[in-house]
């Protein structure tokens, strides 16, 4: 196979284990390529591709923006704050302008769960979700998994542990996603009260203490607290969550095995990483970034492919 | 579906011989020439050659392997895309002569992809082009080879199939029409 089974990304539940590692093979050679002295191709030199972001973004943007950079798409940027959104106009009015244009791929960040599939019904590009509210974000998810994969050879088999608002996170849920579907054992580590309701039905293991978690684990995925999402309080204080669910260096050394310490950033140092955890030899945080402009061009790539 | 052989294995391997002695004519000891094969079937071919060469001159030759899918002019317009693969060029070409090798020549297509591939890496003095069979009168492109195998006379409609393997016993070139 050479071609993804979904016109869109909207997010990892649609996809299947197959386009995941497709997407990685394709990554694979991106990445060879952003490590020459000429990082570009020409591949998407005929797509035109619009990012609209509808919430705040710095390194998912980059990072897109660069991916199509890369490829030789042209790329227009477009964010609510300073658009006609503030005069009252509709996301689907807002798209099919911006598709009057000739724009052949959107991809979209909103803060609402569900946007980019709602608009996957009433536009013909080919859309890559962003991040939709506090459901997925399946980018992220991929370069995880694919980081996971380069560091550890596989995803297979690993013990992947997500501790922190998994309540908020569309991390949370796309890397849950796309490392079952890729054969891994996924926990979860968060005070009962960033744990989401339905959680049960995910299958996958619960832990409310963290030095445990962190024993169990091949890899623990770090989540920030969400405060911009959090109207109601989930826990007393952050001086009291950094107490009992923040990671040091210290407890990373305690453990009997080296684990993988992966952060999707921003992090809030101090909150749920220290600086020394987060700037140690465990973590591959700044690989992530890297493997993101390979794994995003892979998928506008292979998106392109599916006309 | 009709097959015809075009070479069989010991007149291939006189053939090879021939290219690599042509090789050398041009490129005596291969001191400032590096070979790239072009991913996916002109890798083995290059191989071979690589490894004739290495034992005629009983030196190391510089090889490479090149992948052009992402440069392609046909992606969008194709309905199975092409897979990517490596591309390997462990060495500098900038300033250095290239030899691009490749099985079959037929619309010259994969050849500027691969011209458009290979300058990603920097500026060769001199490229040079090795092609096993060449499909004349099939040409989309102004691309000519500098070193041919053989020459076939050929319909747009039949196939060139090239059969290599490794240890090199049982090498053949078959012509398909296909109907």
């Amino acid at each position: 196979m050479s071609k993804l089974s979904q016109k869109h990304l909207l997010g990892i539940k649609d996809i299947t284990r197959e386009d995941i590692e497709l997407i990685f093979e394709t990554a694979d050679n991106f990445k060879q390529v952003i490590n020459r002295p000429i990082k570009k191709v020409p591949s998407l030199r005929d797509v035109t591709i619009a990012n609209v972001f509808f919430e705040n973004s710095t390194r998912t943007r980059l990072s897109f923006e660069l991916a199509q950079k890369r490829l030789s798409a042209d790329v227009i940027n477009f964010s609510a704050s300073n658009s006609s959104v503030k005069k009252g106009e509709t996301l689907l009015d807002t798209v099919n302008n911006i598709l009057a244009m000739k724009v052949d791929m959107i991809v979209m960040r909103h803060a609402s769960a569900g946007a980019p599939h709602f608009l996957s019904r009433h536009i013909k590009a080919n859309i890559v979700n962003a991040g939709d509210g506090t459901h997925e974000h399946p980018t992220q998810a991929l370069l995880d998994a694919y980081s996971i994969r380069e560091k550890l050879g596989s995803v297979t088999g690993k013990k992947i542990a997500i501790i922190g608002d998994i309540l908020h996170s569309r991390v949370a849920l796309s890397n849950i996603f796309a490392l079952q579907k890729l054969g891994a054992k996924v926990m979860v580590c968060a005070p009962p009260t960033l744990l989401p309701k339905f959680l049960d039905q995910l299958g996958v293991l619960v832990e409310y203490d963290v030095k445990k978690a962190l024993d169990w684990c091949d890899v623990a995925n770090v989540l920030r607290i969400q405060l911009e999402r959090q109207h109601i309080k989930y826990f007393p204080s952050l001086r009291e969550y950094s107490l009992y669910y923040g990671i040091n260096k210290k407890m990373l050394d305690s453990l009997k095995k080296e684990i993988v310490l992966m952060h999707p950033g921003p992090i809030n140092r101090g909150v749920e990483l220290s600086s020394d955890a987060a700037d140690s030899s465990h973590s591959i945080i700044l690989d992530q970034v890297e493997n993101g402009v390979a794994v995003r061009m892979a998928v506008l790539y292979l998106l392109a492919g599916v006309a | 579906m009709q097959k015809k052989l075009i070479l069989d294995s010991d007149l291939l391997d006189i053939t090879l011989s021939r290219l690599c002695q042509q090789l050398i004519e041009n490129h005596r000891d291969f001191a400032e020439t590096v070979i790239i094969g072009l991913q996916p079937r002109g890798v083995l071919l290059a191989e071979i050659i690589h490894q004739k060469l290495e034992k005629i001159l009983r030196k190391p030759v510089p090889l490479g392997l090149l992948d052009t899918t992402f440069h392609r002019d046909d992606y969008r317009r194709r309905e199975i895309p092409v897979k990517a693969t490596e591309t390997r060029i462990p060495f500098v070409i900038e300033g250095k002569k290239v030899v691009l090798v490749d099985d079959v020549l037929f619309t010259g297509r994969t050849v500027r992809a691969a011209l458009d591939a290979m300058i990603s890496f920097g500026r060769p003095e001199k490229v040079e082009l090795l092609v096993l069979i060449d499909r004349k009168y099939n040409r989309d492109l102004p691309i000519a080879p500098d070193y041919v195998g053989k020459i076939v006379n050929t319909l747009a409609s039949q196939k060139v199939l090239v059969e290599l393997e490794e240890k090199g016993n049982n090498n053949k070139i078959w012509l398909i029409n296909k109907d």
